[in-house]
């Protein structure tokens, strides 16, 4: 499947032949588990299989909690009470759904900040990067929409808040929102709607998953020194390689569970930290909660979404250039999708002729920016919008589609890049103290 | 990397721990730390306490309040206050539930207490919580991270936190009460400075002041002064808004140890399978 | 793997199988909750028990009654009903088997062993045809008691099948008085 050059399987039983010649799926398998993966990986590689443990944790306690959910207007809420109350061990069930969709967004906010500072977007890798952003555009419907379901205040109002943006999209904005929510407002087929997709979308994120797999397994790991594996002959592969199993197999479920210790303990001990306490009151279209705030992990584009108001002189202008039909609402919905479209864009933005941030003094800085960056429109997204969280949020936000769009372009032209090593197996032994063999 | 993503991470926990010592502005919610037996990763419910809490929403809280999510039968479930069968069959049986049929019949275990009396009352099933007694600072988390969510010390709080009306506005609002951990209520313009911000802690709410102290016998002949009560009552919320709160620690116990153990064992095993790798000299 | 020779397998694979055994164990207790919670919930393990008042059920009259999603005779029988099947000899029954979960499984059919109360007064037996699950229509059929119309079985006045499809006997459930007029089911 990769290019680099390695042992295949070799059916030697005649069980293994009979099934070989039918279907290769063992040695699909084996390749797959097999693959030369280069030795120099660092602990920021660990953060895929905590994205897969996340899915599979999510589809079976997700699976499990349908058994006993109704997605009714009526008895959602107290059917999630029921979960909780009577279903065995259906508390721990709900929390570990609940908080793993919070391990989710975590792993994949540091398994994208590891992609975009050791320049695994690059080419060409770029297919496994827009891959990823599919993902992750996924993973946030799935979330949204799953959020929808316990039908509690921030259930409602949220999904009102998110839904409502559509209509904000010029001259067929309101037909999509009417068209979203089956109604003019959130309602029962809202969430009839929401629960069959909340279903559906993890198995579709799924297939993606083995699509992404594929297209990085095609194209051989990225690693830290941001140099590709020898591909000349099988022997110079190995010097810069190790089969993933059981190498990185092990050390990965090493990092998982050092991880789940620290998950274990947070729904353990306090599950409903990283959530919010209006979502335990009953929806009430009536009453609004004063604070309506997503969860965390939508807090930065909440942000983005917030920061662009009326009176932002690039809010202005654009309202001007394009006769009055961009309005401040419509321009933060863009701004918010946009800043996932130009992360997207990274591959072809991204105009360095070296892969790894390791090895790029300036792009260092500007990228600690942007992770900071990511940190403050975090938390300003759950503040309120007065002074001076709005200039906050404005200055944050502006900082982000500025690294994108204006600092990756120029650092690959102005950046004088240190040298990365010459193969992995340098930079191996030298992380190691090996001398050369 | 991870040398500048030490330095960071350092540096910013620094600047956080700084910050968080400052005071609460004046004119918020005073909500008071009250410790739990329940709270932290060995808590767990005292089955007294919740036994007291219980008599004391029977007696005073039941009136308006119903707590429509709670199972009778589960007053005798391990980690509640565990009243015996009997018992627990009697204090249903005090309440009437409708049959399909429009008959009125005495309750059964299976049976959920009733919905709150007055439509302006909340259900209490969830209060616990549906509050949060602890905020920010900055709005950053730490104080939740610290001292919990603070659901049944906002409870407690606000049983205790009615007061005598201010001297900004001693006339209080006609209608309302002054209560020092309210934060979501009317507030009297006379206690607004000029800026719009609130001079005193608090603000006004629509129920009338539930506890005073010695409103029930606690029949342990425990000390029932208001405080004892509000965190009475507050601690049988808890257990009322979430049940399997012993078994959920004990689980996250048992948890932790058992990944603990094989974090240390997967240490090892990656440790002895990537030596031949990283020591050849 | 390694190729390197080493003298301390056995240390080595004993680490291998520790944590392999950890790594089982770990997710056996994170997979039986996924099982277990399909198992029946507190408020239907509730609801295996019921209490059922019958004050107000009078000589010749039947309560019936919605236990665990099927339906329970409760019948006050007559003088002349409990005579009747008092009467019966055993030879004449399709099956001689008590089916009362209140007594061990090898009592025979006869009525002290259907009746709930040593008086015979009280039947209490599910109605549910032992053919293929109908509810049996009480007061009719060739034995006075029982008949279910959906394939013509007819149960006497202790619930027995005495005529038709039905293999069993009308089966009799946990059941006990707790008090003069209270019946727990289950």
């Amino acid at each position: 499947m990769s290019g680099i050059p390695h042992d295949h399987y070799e059916p030697k039983t005649r069980i293994e032949k009979w099934l070989e010649s039918r279907l290769p799926v063992i040695s699909l398998l084996y390749d797959t588990l097999m693959i030369p993966t280069p030795r120099n990986l660092n602990w920021m590689w660990i953060w895929g299989i905590v994205l897969v443990f996340a899915l599979v944790l999510q589809i079976a306690t997700g699976v499990v909690l349908v058994m006993h959910y109704t997605p009714h207007v009526d008895m959602a809420f107290a059917s999630i009470e029921h979960i909780m109350r009577d279903v065995n061990a259906g508390h721990m069930i709900r929390y570990f759904h609940a908080n793993g969709a919070s391990l989710f967004f975590l792993a994949v906010y540091l398994h994208i900040f590891r992609g975009l500072y050791y320049g695994s977007y690059k080419a060409p890798r770029e297919v496994t990067w827009i891959i990823g952003m599919l993902i992750y555009l996924v993973m946030m419907g799935t979330a949204f929409m799953g959020y929808v379901l316990p039908w509690g205040q921030m259930s409602f109002h949220g999904t009102a808040v998110i839904t409502g943006l559509f209509g904000a999209i010029p001259l067929i904005g309101e037909s999509i929102q009417a068209w979203l929510l089956g109604a003019g407002a959130v309602g029962q087929p809202a969430l009839n709607r929401f629960f069959s997709l909340h279903y559906l979308l993890p198995f579709i994120l799924l297939g993606l998953v083995i699509v992404h797999v594929w297209a990085f397994h095609t194209t051989g790991n990225n690693n830290p020194a941001g140099v590709e594996v020898r591909r000349g002959s099988k022997e110079e592969a190995q010097k810069d390689t190790l089969p993933f199993w059981p190498y990185f197999v092990i050390k990965d479920l090493f990092a998982l569970a050092v991880i789940l210790v620290v998950f274990m303990a947070i729904v353990g001990f306090m599950p409903n930290y990283l959530g919010h306490p209006d979502n335990y009151v009953m929806a009430n279209p009536l009453a609004t909660p004063s604070h309506i705030v997503p969860e965390w992990y939508f807090l930065p584009f909440y942000a983005i979404l917030r920061a662009f108001t009326a009176d932002v002189w690039a809010v202005q202008f654009v309202h001007w250039i394009t006769f009055g039909i961009v309005d401040a609402k419509f321009f933060g919905v863009l701004a918010m999708f946009g800043a996932i479209v130009v992360m997207a864009l990274a591959p072809w933005l991204d105009t360095s002729s070296v892969r790894s941030g390791r090895f790029r003094p300036m792009f260092r800085w500007w990228f600690a920016l942007l992770a900071i960056d990511f940190v403050v429109l975090m938390w300003v997204g759950a503040q309120t919008t007065t002074f001076p969280y709005d200039w906050i949020a404005l200055i944050a936000a502006t900082y982000w589609f500025v690294f994108f769009l204006v600092i990756l372009p120029l650092l690959g032209v102005i950046e004088k890049p240190e040298a990365p090593p010459a193969t992995i197996e340098e930079d191996f032994n030298a992380q190691h103290g090996l001398s050369a063999k | 990397m991870t040398q500048m993503f030490r330095k960071f991470a350092l540096s910013t926990l620094a600047a956080l721990a700084l910050s968080t010592g400052g005071a609460m502005a004046a004119g918020e919610a005073e909500i008071t730390d009250y410790a739990f037996s329940f709270e932290g990763p060995f808590g767990s419910y005292d089955t007294l306490q919740l036994q007291r809490g219980l008599k004391v929403y029977t007696d005073v809280c039941a009136a308006c309040h119903g707590l429509s999510f709670v199972a009778y039968r589960t007053l005798s479930d391990e980690g509640g206050p565990m009243l015996p069968e009997d018992q627990m069959r009697a204090y249903a049986a005090q309440f009437e539930v409708e049959t399909p049929d429009g008959d009125f019949v005495p309750a059964t275990p299976a049976d959920h207490f009733g919905p709150s009396g007055m439509e302006t009352a909340p259900d209490l099933s969830l209060m616990a919580k549906a509050r949060a007694g602890f905020h920010g600072p900055y709005g950053t988390g730490l104080a939740q991270l610290f001292y919990g969510m603070g659901g049944p010390e906002y409870i407690a709080s606000l049983m205790t936190g009615y007061a005598d009306e201010p001297d900004c506005a001693p006339d209080g609002i006609d209608g309302l009460y002054y209560n020092t951990a309210f934060a979501s209520g009317a507030y009297a313009e006379s206690c607004l400075d000029p800026a719009g911000n609130h001079t005193v802690p608090g603000s006004w709410i629509a129920m009338p002041q539930p506890l005073y102290g010695d409103d029930v016998d606690y029949d342990d002949g425990h000390v029932n002064d208001l405080q004892a009560e509000a965190q009475d009552v507050a601690a049988f919320l808890m257990w009322a808004a979430e049940p399997h709160l012993d078994a959920r620690k004990h689980a996250g116990l048992v948890g932790v140890i058992f990944l603990l153990i094989l974090t240390v064992l997967l240490y090892l095993t990656n440790k002895r399978l990537w030596a031949p790798h990283k020591h050849r000299e | 793997m390694s190729h390197a020779e080493d003298p301390q397998g056995d240390r080595r694979d004993f680490l291998y199988y520790a944590t392999g055994g950890a790594a089982a164990v770990v997710t056996g207790a994170a997979v039986w909750p996924l099982i277990d919670q399909m198992n029946a919930s507190s408020d239907v393990r509730a609801l295996a028990s019921i209490r059922v008042d019958v004050s107000m059920v009078d000589p010749g009259t039947q309560l019936t009654v919605l236990w665990q999603g099927k339906p329970v005779f409760i019948r006050a029988r007559t003088e002349a009903e409990i005579e009747a099947a008092r009467d019966t000899p055993l030879s004449d029954l399709i099956d001689t088997d008590a089916r009362n979960d209140n007594l061990a499984a090898a009592a025979d059919a006869s009525d002290a062993h259907r009746a709930l109360s040593e008086d015979g007064v009280w039947l209490v037996q599910m109605g549910v045809c032992t053919h293929l699950g109908c509810v049996p229509l009480g007061e009719s059929g060739d034995f006075g008691g029982w008949y279910c119309p959906c394939h013509g079985s007819h149960y006497d006045t202790a619930g027995r099948i005495r005529k038709g499809p039905a293999p069993q006997n009308l089966h009799i459930p946990v059941a006990a008085f707790v008090d003069d007029t209270t019946i727990e089911l289950g």
